[in-house]
């Protein structure tokens, strides 16, 4: 849920990386953090298993410029992908105002990428969301792998509502800031519309 | 619905800080933090320098939300007061109003004892901003027209 302070002069955003487990959410994360000059972020905190898979979540908090006077600033967050971790997935998107859904291209992957997304919507209505009336994009991640599946196919399967969508290889940084911006945009456009 | 938003007003802002100021003083604590349950930060008081606060935002509002996890799997509503005690520093943590966590951190110039007697008051004040807050949410004209007067270049500009 956005948080408006009139006292500080900030919009606050909260944004979920969302996607099966290995698609790369935490690897968009240190991308954005590598990339962004020191004053505009905060620390990032990764709550990891010894083996480097999400445990509980990533944190990377993006502070943007100012709209009116106000400043603004985004929280971004991953969820654990792996299938186990299913609490701790819903308790992150709690409060969330726009999702970045990141899927594995990898053919062996798409199964995968479909439970993840089914899983997304059980999730959000559980919290009382409908993805309908929630801002996400979608990013094809993995393109430099040679078993990708061609975007038509990924499209037709993961994006049926046809949202903003962007193919990425976030280990190399490509189409994460495409990604980000976007959804960025989609979060406060939502916003002046829930005026 | 996902887009309304948690607003903070002046007045109200000056009656939570002057709680956890209180707060602070009466506790004997080094500092007290207000986080929303979304894991921002709503205020602080203290020494608080040497403290990532948007950190210790998100951190807490992940515990309290996994410690709720807990809870309703054992059958409980919430546990409203989670305590960690360290070599030097403690944490004292509860919730208000199901809405706002407090953090009040404290060294052995406090005690477990005293923390949770003040923050009991202090609660009750607290309490009764968050109840002012929240009704005046749900009025919300000034919120509306800062968001009607964004328009779409103020969002594109932002990644200039
Ligand atoms: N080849 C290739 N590897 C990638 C790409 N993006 C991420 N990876 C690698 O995939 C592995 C998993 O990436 P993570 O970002 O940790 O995946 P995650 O989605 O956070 O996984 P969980 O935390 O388990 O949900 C790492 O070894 C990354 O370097 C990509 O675009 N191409
Ligand atoms: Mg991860």
């Amino acid at each position: 849920m956005s948080f408006i302070n009139y006292s500080s002069r900030e919009i606050n955003c909260k944004i979920v990386y969302y996607g099966p487990g290995l698609c790369g959410k935490t690897t968009n994360l240190q991308h954005i953090y590598r990339k962004t000059r020191p004053d505009a972020k905060g620390k990032m905190i990764t709550l990891a298993t010894e083996t480097e898979r999400t445990l509980f979540f990533d944190f990377l908090p993006l502070a943007l410029g100012d709209i009116k006077g106000f400043k603004t600033r985004f929280h971004l967050y991953t969820v654990p992908g792996q299938i186990f971790y299913d609490a701790s997935r819903k308790l992150i998107l709690k409060g969330v105002d726009g999702i970045v859904f990141v899927a594995d291209s990898q053919a062996e992957r798409m199964d995968a990428n479909i439970e993840s997304f089914e899983n997304m919507k059980v999730n959000l209505e559980d919290q009382g969301y409908n993805l309908s009336q929630v801002p996400y994009v979608v990013q094809y991640n993995k393109r430099d792998l040679p078993s990708a599946v061609p975007v038509e196919e990924l499209k037709k399967v993961l994006n049926p509502e046809g949202v903003p969508d962007f193919e990425a290889v976030a280990s190399d940084g490509a189409g994460v800031f495409e990604t980000l911006k976007t959804i960025v945009k989609l979060v406060l456009i939502e916003l002046k519309k829930s005026s | 619905m996902p887009q309304s938003s948690f607003v903070m007003y002046e007045e109200e802002y000056r009656e939570i800080t002057s709680s956890i100021d209180k707060l602070l003083k009466e506790a004997n604590a080094k500092c007290v933090y207000l986080v929303d349950k979304d894991g921002q930060l709503i205020a602080s008081s203290g020494e608080t320098r040497d403290i990532d606060a948007t950190s210790l935002a998100s951190l807490t509002a992940g515990n309290i939300a996994a410690t709720g996890g807990l809870a309703k799997l054992i059958g409980e509503k919430e546990f409203s007061i989670l305590f960690h005690e360290g070599e030097k520093d403690n944490i004292h943590i509860s919730l208000i109003e199901q809405r706002v966590i407090l953090v009040v951190i404290f060294d052995k110039r406090s005690s477990l004892g005293l923390v949770r007697l003040r923050v009991r008051k202090a609660s009750e004040d607290l309490a009764r901003s968050i109840q002012k807050l929240l009704a005046r949410m749900a009025g919300g004209s000034e919120k509306e027209s800062l968001l009607e007067e964004i328009s779409d270049e103020d969002i594109e500009k932002l990644f200039n």
